[in-house]
């Protein structure tokens, strides 16, 4: 089956130069990775826009609170690993706790950069942003939703993350698609089980769906892709509705979607739950994402058998 | 002659930096800074090289603006004939009134805070304070009316934890209601143990060391991009420049050029545990800034004038970032706190009874 592929940075690069045509308040930083993360559409548009810090993300995150608090609008883009994750508590400190209007894009997540290893692999930071108050937390599907999520976390005030992934991803939506900040999308109806997904594992979702249609299994597909604020309605509708629940995400289980989710059933509507994510472990270098992928259980194949489990314990 | 010149003239003759630079930027800083049009700042400027007070090339060359002697010399007359710095009256919120008794009222308030609270960082509020008030007091272009205003300077205090010295000098200036002041670190209170942007007049929300100067650089690059003429401070400890965050952001500010940005280092010579000599000694410090490709120089940090006299040169370094190593004593102002002894200590009744007695 011929999957269409598409860039979700290279959309992002594009979007942005679009955003900045509207907000004229936008800037855009860049920890010396701008080629790798696409922003150099926006430097080439905006030069006097686009601030270079050098290799210092934790200082990047400091000059964009000053930015913000003098009623700039900055994008802090850098790779996952170090500008969400090193630069945790500076982001706690200095954005968050003001609740100032920086948006931090963390590129190259999850197992993306499947190449330079686990150095750059990134399944912590869904977790660390996620405890953060206030924080705005969106992991798009795909090319074109990350379009309308980066518009919707711009066009709301206050601090959030946007996960990217690196590379060409299998595309679940159609350009201009509908996006609201905390409210998931239900992209396939189903009454015997629910798979709430982010990231890449949503269109991963879809394929695992269609072939346990193909046994008569109905399953419904959410791209939860706001974590933070989470629509916990539609968790326990679903957890109501079929009664089985698994979560996929490029994310470690630990303080993921996967937690998010788990947390909001324990509480709210205790259901029958797998996850799907990375098993508390460590990456490695692959020439291939998708081997890589594989591996670390990322794929329709783990998704559909998650499936299985969780209707199999289903009173 | 000298009845000639006029306000423009002097001021044009008094901001003449010490490096030649080039006139034309020279004059748009004053303009800028003054909000006086340039075209009457190059009139004044014309006048002042026919009297030959200073001397520039023609624009078609880039020889840059000098007072002459004679500049020098009526410059010098002019600054002398200003009233001391302590002596000088300041605006607070009942009104005039001379600059040290400000101060002392200052120290009492930063005494009384931490004792009413039951803890504190008593020593480095007490070094800080001459700073804080010759920034808010004099230096700094702010309306406590208008805590918002968008051409305001700005003012983070890197070295958050001596809150106490920010919300004693912001009160005075206007901004907190005096009987709040009383309620630093309490439940509810907007008064936070380490500063919140919540509280008008607090610029940048601080507390975790070696963040303030990149906050101070975010600011400088939003002044610049907006042509506002708006100058940001921020407030170091000696301490806090272990973080190499803050050696990220000293690098930052120089690349971009950042002339409306000054640090300063609040140089008590002392952290947490001990002498900061012992700890993770920083000397040369002024030459560490300067090689980072700032404007350094030295003030005594607890001396108004002093103090001053480093801000206001900073105004004229172009180019690049200025950094004043302000030596302070920690505990300054209480005879028997100079020192390491109670820079962490809160004093008891008997001990603030002394210490305010001191400050009459």
């Amino acid at each position: 089956m011929q999957t269409k592929t598409a860039s979700q940075l290279e959309h992002f690069g594009r979007a942005l130069v679009d955003l900045g045509l509207i907000h004229e308040e936008l800037v855009v930083l860049d920890p010396d990775v701008a080629a790798s993360t696409k922003v150099t559409y926006f430097a080439e548009r905006f030069p006097e826009r686009f601030i270079r810090i050098g290799i210092s993300e934790q200082d990047m995150i400091g000059v964009a609170a000053g930015l913000a608090a003098s009623g700039k609008t900055p994008i802090a883009c850098g790779f996952a690993m170090f500008v969400a994750c090193r630069s945790w508590e500076q982001i706690s400190s200095s954005v968050a706790r003001p609740g100032l209007n920086v948006k931090i894009v963390g590129t190259h997540s999850g197992l993306s950069p499947s190449a330079d290893g686990d150095s750059h692999q990134t399944y912590g930071d869904v977790a660390v942003m996620r405890v953060l108050p206030d924080m705005k937390l969106v992991v798009p599907a795909d090319a074109p939703e990350a379009v309308e999520a980066l518009k919707a976390i711009v066009d709301t005030p206050g601090p959030a993350y946007l996960r990217l992934a690196r590379g060409e991803t299998p595309v679940a939506y159609a350009e201009g698609c509908e996006f609201t900040l905390g409210r998931a999308n239900v992209l396939r109806e189903g009454s015997d089980a629910s798979v709430i997904a982010n990231g890449v594992m949503v269109p991963m979702a879809l394929e695992a769906a269609g072939r346990l249609a193909g046994e008569g299994i109905s399953v419904r597909v959410l791209d939860m892709h706001t974590v933070k604020p989470l629509d916990t309605d539609a968790i326990v509708k679903a957890a109501a509705e079929t009664g089985a629940i698994v979560t996929a995400e490029e994310h470690s289980v630990i303080g993921g979607l996967g937690s998010a989710v788990a947390e909001t059933l324990a509480e709210e509507r205790p259901t029958p739950m797998e996850r799907v994510g990375i098993m508390d472990r460590f990456g490695e270098s692959s020439r291939s994402y998708t081997a890589l992928m594989a591996k670390m259980g990322l794929t329709s194949d783990a998704i559909e058998e998650a499936v299985r489990e969780a209707m199999k314990r289903r009173k | 002659m000298l009845r000639t010149i006029n306000k423009n003239q002097v001021l044009i003759l008094t901001n003449i930096p010490r490096v030649p630079a080039s006139v034309t930027s020279v004059l748009r800083g004053i303009s800028r800074r003054h909000k006086i049009p340039l075209s009457t700042l190059k009139r004044n400027a014309q006048i002042l090289k026919e009297f030959n007070l200073i001397s520039y090339g023609d624009p078609s060359n880039f020889a840059g603006v000098e007072l002459t002697e004679l500049g020098r010399f009526i410059s010098n007359l002019t600054v002398g004939e200003e009233p001391t710095v302590h002596g000088n009256m300041v605006q607070t919120r009942s009104g005039f009134r001379p600059l040290g008794t400000v101060i002392k009222d200052l120290r009492k308030n930063v005494l009384r805070m931490i004792a009413e609270a039951g803890s504190g960082h008593l020593g480095a509020s007490l070094s800080a304070v001459d700073i804080l008030a010759i920034l808010y007091m004099i230096k700094m272009k702010h309306d406590p009316k208008n805590p918002s205003w968008k051409d305001r300077d700005r003012f983070v205090l890197s070295k958050g934890h001596v809150a106490p010295a920010l919300y004693a000098v912001l009160s005075e200036a206007g901004y907190i209601s005096p009987d709040r002041l009383m309620t630093l670190r309490e439940i509810g209170s907007q008064l936070q143990g380490h500063p919140d942007m919540e509280i008008p007049g607090v610029d940048a929300s601080t507390g975790s060391l070696g963040q303030g100067l990149s906050i101070g650089v975010g600011m400088a690059l939003a002044s610049k991009m907006d042509g506002s003429g708006s100058r940001t401070y921020v407030l170091l400890g000696d301490g806090e420049l272990n973080e190499g965050q803050v050696w990220e952001a000293a690098l930052t500010a120089a690349h971009h050029g950042l002339d409306n940005l000054t640090a300063i280092v609040d140089r008590n010579g002392y952290q947490l545990t001990g002498r900061t000599a012992e700890i993770k000694a920083m000397d040369p410090l002024a030459d560490k800034w300067r090689s980072f490709g700032w404007e350094a120089m030295e003030a005594d940090g607890n001396d108004p004038a002093s103090i001053l006299d480093a801000l206001n040169a900073c105004d004229l370094t172009t180019g690049k970032p200025s950094v004043i190593i302000a030596i302070t004593t920690k505990g300054k102002g209480i005879s028997f706190m100079e020192g390491t002894k109670y820079s962490r200590k809160t004093p008891d009744a008997q001990e603030l009874k002394r210490a305010l007695k001191e400050l009459t």
